[in-house]
């Protein structure tokens, strides 16, 4: 049903890898043939996630990875840091909620963009967020 | 800084005069500057021997800041942009080292002079690296600085639209320095033309996340401060419904399609009127 992932990673220690991520995240989603909109969604939320990686996770990396479904292709984006970790995901994933004077919206909303979002964390060991976005159709090669 | 005994910087003297020859070639030899055309080579090691012997004559061998070195910084001057600018290799001017010794080993001279005016020849050609590498410091230290200015120019021009109407085109991936710079050069120029209405078109904005927002909103806040309305313009579609997904919320921010209809917004609220005229 499904086929192998592509993978792709970056790595996210600075600014800079922000920025390489929204890139990257923007290259897949073209080549998947993501619609504007469906890209600009993408894009926003990867560097959501992205910086909460580095801002609040310290740091850690970024999988792409390309689903081949039924009818459809899925782009998934993985952050993954070894940071502090959420002790409080509800409250985390409040709009508004911010340990940082953000404006507490990057996880909620990147939930919201995304088509699946998935959040694994615990107190001390890091934080992995998964989103997952689906295109209509087969990946165009 | 005299490093040298007179008697052995006039034997140093003596020699270079007598080898100037086997000097420029064995330097050509190595190839130092990686020159397409040897004739080139030739000139440029013959002009570096020029200031060596300056040099070791006024006991400056060790002074990169000494009148002998100056004919070796017009040498390295093109060469240092070059590497700069992505052409050609570093000159290795340690090579420089070897044949000016040996050919100093074999020259006919006082033995007692032999080991000092080693010290001498080498420390010359350690002054030319040092020398070389401090051009290669302040080459790369002035690259930075400018490539630094022109994006935080380029990034941040403030537009007079009309009296008291001012506009700031937004241009790609806005990070914390260059949104800081955006935000200072509004500011100042807001006072400066005590400026009514700011417009931030953010046109070429590929995205905006909850960072830009924050900072379009601070912006807008400080403006207002300063007794000037921020109106965004330029969100583009795809943005519009992205960020509304997202749950930013500009708030009272008064928000335009296009920079026109930000333009003429900007001039209504300024008392001003666009009107057509009647007698053409
Ligand atoms: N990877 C992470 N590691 C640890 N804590 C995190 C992580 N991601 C998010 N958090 C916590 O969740 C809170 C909410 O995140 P969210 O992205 O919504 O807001 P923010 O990053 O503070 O501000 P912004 O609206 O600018 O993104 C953060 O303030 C932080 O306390
Ligand atoms: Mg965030």
């Amino acid at each position: 049903m499904t086929t192998v992932p592509t993978v792709r990673e970056v790595p996210i220690r600075a600014e800079i890898g922000i920025v390489q991520v929204r890139q990257a995240v923007r290259e897949v989603a073209v080549s998947v043939g993501f619609s504007l909109v469906d890209q600009t969604k993408l894009v926003t939320a990867a560097s959501e996630l992205a910086r909460n990686t580095l801002k609040h996770g310290g740091g850690g990396v970024a999988e792409i990875e390309l689903e081949q479904r039924v009818g459809s292709t899925a782009l998934r984006l993985r952050f993954h840091d070894k940071g502090p970790g959420i002790g409080d995901v509800e409250l985390a994933l409040r709009d508004g909620y911010s340990s940082a004077g953000g404006l507490g919206l990057g996880l909620s909303g990147a939930r919201r963009l995304a088509d699946e979002f998935d959040l694994e964390t615990a107190r001390g060991e890091g934080t992995t967020v998964t989103v997952t976005f689906v295109a209509a159709g087969p990946a165009a090669r | 800084m005299t490093l040298t005994a007179q008697p052995v910087r006039e034997e140093l003297a003596e020699f270079l005069r007598a080898r100037w020859q086997d000097i420029v070639r064995a330097w050509s030899a190595a190839a130092v500057f990686g020159h397409a055309d040897p004739a080139d080579t030739e000139d440029e090691c013959a002009e570096l021997l020029t200031g060596v012997a300056q040099a070791i004559r006024e006991g400056a061998e060790g002074d990169p800041a000494d009148e002998g070195f100056s004919a070796a910084r017009s040498v390295f001057g093109p060469l240092v942009a070059g590497v700069a600018a992505g052409q050609g290799g570093r000159p290795d001017v340690a090579a420089l080292k070897a044949p000016l010794l040996r050919l100093w080993s074999e020259h006919d001279k006082p033995a007692d002079m032999a080991a000092d005016g080693a010290v001498a020849l080498s420390t010359v050609v350690d002054t030319l690296r040092l020398l070389l590498l401090e051009m290669e410091l302040e080459s790369s230290a002035e690259t930075i600085r400018s490539q630094r200015e022109q994006l935080t120019e380029l990034s941040t021009p403030v537009i007079k639209l009309w009296d008291g109407v001012l506009a700031i085109p937004l241009i790609g991936t806005l990070d914390s320095m260059r949104s800081q710079a955006a935000t200072e050069n509004l500011l100042e120029q807001i006072v400066a033309q005590q400026a009514r209405v700011a417009i931030l078109d953010i046109t070429g904005v590929p995205a905006v996340d909850t960072m830009v927002a924050q900072h379009l909103l601070k912006t807008a806040m400080a403006a207002r401060l300063m007794g000037a309305e921020c109106i965004i313009s330029g969100i583009r579609p795809q943005i519009a419904q992205t960020m509304v997904q997202l749950g930013i919320d500009l708030g009272e921010l008064a928000t335009r399609a296009s920079l026109a209809d930000a333009l003429g917004y900007a001039l209504h609220e300024t008392g001003m009127a666009v009107v057509a005229d009647q007698h053409r």
